[in-house]
């Protein structure tokens, strides 16, 4: 078979559908997104009557996928790492439940935070939830580990967490295809009783996860992955995390006979393995991106039983992505590196397109908050986001999708009026609408602003599950139809649009206010796909 | 290679990934998505090889070549550039912060910078009737510094284009064949 360039999520996707996929399940998040697109893309997806539709949230998506394992057939969800954080209720209690058709559940982290809020480590969930954790190192291991992944999902009746990095995920390299296995059957759990986690079956099950937990350590599948690479004389050995064994090799390259490495690429670890490699050396350096996570086992609370260098001695930055040449300095190497950045580069942040209702929007709310004054309006995560930058310097939240409406709620009990929260359309629907039922409970004086531009455009533009729903949603809540508007952010439409919000900014309780504008990318595709669409059924 | 977002800079990469595929060359190609997309610096590290390549970003100080659509953008990576290294990069300021340095200054450093190929990709593609094109100009002013025969680039243009039609994948030929003979190399 012909080698396929794929993205290191592209290489995810494709492994899954051949190694029997019946069900994909997902919330977009960078740099996750690729994994759901490919699959809704892909041809062979098609013909196997794969699910693959998005999920509201990583929460609705990780039940979704475990329903779908519960019923005995194999099923993958993936998010970016602060969506584990979201679905982290159903894929905790998924590790005592377990399984029964094999789980994958993918968690793309963001060292450095290209494109999120923080850079927190999935690996640690992993250990959390007492599941086993695999970190390939390159695409074509990504795709050949999703077969294992399954396989031992399906062996220790467990969810596995597959945790890879922007980097990976991001990256294109050849990956060579393997035979494809059929679908399971539907098949329902042999114990009637083992996903009915009452405290009397969740102690008996969660006890035998903790000892199922110690047994994964030898597996000889998932410790396959693992490679101690015995080199010549003591000094440093090395532990490599996942991608970071790339960035040591391109270091050492044909010399790498000369060191001890332990190249990781599953967890939990082997012990007898870091033995070994800690027998045959003077210290350890570990390279891992995220947190110091291996590095803070191996030094333990007393730290002093082996000299251990990584980020946490300042050997490594303390956060930040790995790179070849932070890893050059971490083993003592030169660097090269080229001139220095001319001063007169600039910055280039992130803008809104030219045609954005999301700016229109703001030009409004600015000019009705200069009255009120600063410090007011709560945002999300989101296009919408960039009110925080100027020449519109809006926006004064932005934490964990949704908080912008329980924030503004909370900011109005501590006496805080007019209180604005301004929320994307997917956003909204991912986390926003059970706070907006707090905010209707109690009547809180803020204004909620839905700034829908019918898609989920930070993202690239993926289906919204709130398009043409808003309305009835906001209702069906117990919205005040009274109080409930919707506005067209357009420049023409700025001094109807300017009293509209300073209207609803005067009540004394809850308003809602629909800013729709369809997004100016989707829709400039939607144009394009539509001239197609028309240019073949005219040939 | 080096743009702002929405300028297309993984089209050029996705064209010498086909060229790579079909030399049977190793290849990694690292690029950004999301958040910087919109409006924002984008690069895309890329690397070909005939034996295994283990990083995904090219170390600093290592790259041969800086392709850039934005003269800029392509100072921004100097740290990157091997010595020796070459720059092929657009002349075409994208203007779209209110601090973008005087467009003269900009040249310069780039003159400064040592082996640059700077050159109007835009006006080059407009003249061939076909604006969007620029692109291709810059990618074929870049030929002669990748180790692959120009038929492959050649062969994969023709495979990204060819869904969008005949004419698209000639014009885009046009402008790769312009963008070589630009450079006179
Ligand atoms: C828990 C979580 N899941 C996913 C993301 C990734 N993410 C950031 S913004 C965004 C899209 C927001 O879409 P929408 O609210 O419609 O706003 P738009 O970008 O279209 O303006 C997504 C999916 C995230 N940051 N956090």
């Amino acid at each position: 078979m012909q080698k396929l360039l794929l993205l290191g999520d592209e290489a995810i996707a494709q492994a899954a559908l051949d190694a029997g996929l019946s069900g994909m399940y997902a919330y977009p998040g960078t740099p996750s997104t690729e994994i759901m697109e490919y699959i809704q893309a892909s041809q062979q997806a098609a013909s196997d009557s794969v699910h693959r539709e998005w999920s509201s949230n990583e929460k609705t998506a990780m039940e979704a996928a475990l329903g779908m394992s519960y019923a005995g057939k194999r099923a993958m969800v993936a998010m970016k790492h602060v969506g584990l954080n979201v679905a982290a209720d159903a894929f905790i209690n998924s590790a005592v439940t377990g399984v029964n058709g094999g789980l994958v559940v993918v968690a793309a982290d963001d060292p450095s935070m290209h494109s999120s809020q923080n850079e927190q480590d999935s690996r640690f969930y992993g250990k959390f939830a007492l599941v086993p954790v695999m970190e390939p190192r390159n695409q074509q291991e990504a795709y050949d580990m999703i077969f294992d992944a399954f396989a031992l999902s399906e062996k220790f009746r467990l969810p596995v967490l597959f945790r890879i990095t922007t980097r990976l995920a991001h990256s294109r390299s050849a990956v060579a295809r393997r035979e494809k296995t059929m679908q399971n059957t539907l098949s329902l759990p042999g114990n009637p009783r083992q996903f009915v986690l009452l405290p009397a079956i969740a102690r008996k099950q969660y006890r035998a996860l903790t000892g199922i937990y110690e047994t994964l350590r030898t597996d000889s599948v998932l410790d396959g992955h693992n490679r101690l690479l015995e080199g010549k004389g003591r000094g440093t050995g090395i532990i490599a995390c996942g991608i970071a064994f790339n960035y040591l090799m391109e270091n050492i390259g044909d010399n790498y006979g000369d060191y001890n490495i332990l190249s990781v690429g599953t967890y939990p670890l082997n012990r007898d393995k870091v033995a070994a490699l800690v027998g045959r050396c003077d210290r350890v350096l570990v390279l891992e991106d995220g947190y110091p996570m291996i590095e803070e086992h191996l030094r333990g609370l007393l730290d002093r039983d082996v000299t251990v260098l990584g980020r946490l001695d300042g050997t490594v930055p303390r956060d930040g992505e790995l790179n070849p040449a932070i890893v050059a300095s971490a083993l003592g190497l030169k660097s090269t590196c080229g001139r220095d950045v001319p001063s007169l580069v600039r910055q280039r942040p992130p803008s809104f397109c030219k045609g954005c209702g999301h700016a229109d929007l703001y030009s409004a709310l600015a000019e009705v908050m200069a009255e009120a004054g600063p410090g007011r309006v709560f945002s999300d995560i989101g296009c919408y986001t960039l009110g925080a930058l100027p020449p519109y310097n809006m926006v004064n939240s932005c934490v964990d999708m949704g908080a912008s409406v329980t924030m503004a709620v909370g900011a109005a009990d501590a006496g805080l009026f007019p209180a604005v929260a301004v929320i994307g359309d997917s956003t909204f629907t991912h986390s926003g609408m059970t706070g907006l039922l707090d905010a209707v409970l109690k009547d809180s004086p803020i204004t909620l602003i839905i700034s829908d531009n019918s898609t989920t455009g930070m993202t690239g533009g993926q289906k919204s599950q709130a398009t043409d729903r808003l309305e009835s949603i906001c209702l069906g809540i117990g919205v005040d139809p009274a109080h409930l508007k919707v506005i067209v952010p357009l420049r023409k439409n700025h001094e109807e649009n300017k009293s509209v919000i300073g209207a609803e900014l005067k009540h004394n309780g809850l308003s809602v206010i629909l800013a729709r504008r369809e997004c100016i990318q989707t829709a400039s595709r939607n144009k394009k796909a539509e001239a197609a669409e028309k240019n073949k059924s005219g040939e | 290679m080096a743009g702002v977002g929405g300028q297309g800079i993984l089209s050029i990469a996705a064209t010498i990934g086909l060229a790579a595929v079909e030399q049977n060359l190793f290849l990694k190609q690292a690029e950004v998505h999301g958040m910087s997309q919109r409006g924002g610096d984008v690069q895309s590290h890329l690397r070909l090889s005939d034996r295994e390549i283990w990083s995904d970003l090219i170390p600093h100080g290592g790259a041969d070549l800086i392709i850039s659509v934005e003269p800029m953008e392509a100072l921004r990576y100097l740290p990157w550039l091997s010595s020796g290294g070459w720059i092929v990069t657009s002349s075409v300021p994208y203007v779209n912060i209110p601090d973008y340095p005087e467009a003269g200054k900009v040249l310069a450093e780039l003159d400064r910078a040592g082996n640059t190929i700077v050159l109007d990709a835009d006006g080059i593609a407009r003249d061939l009737g076909s604006a969007r094109s620029g692109n291709m100009v810059i990618l074929g002013a870049a030929s002669s510094f990748i180790s692959m025969p120009f038929t492959s680039l050649e062969n994969a243009v023709r495979k990204m284009f060819s869904r969008k039609g005949e004419e698209v994948v000639a014009v885009n030929l046009k402008a790769l064949h312009a963008g070589r003979d630009a450079t006179g190399r």
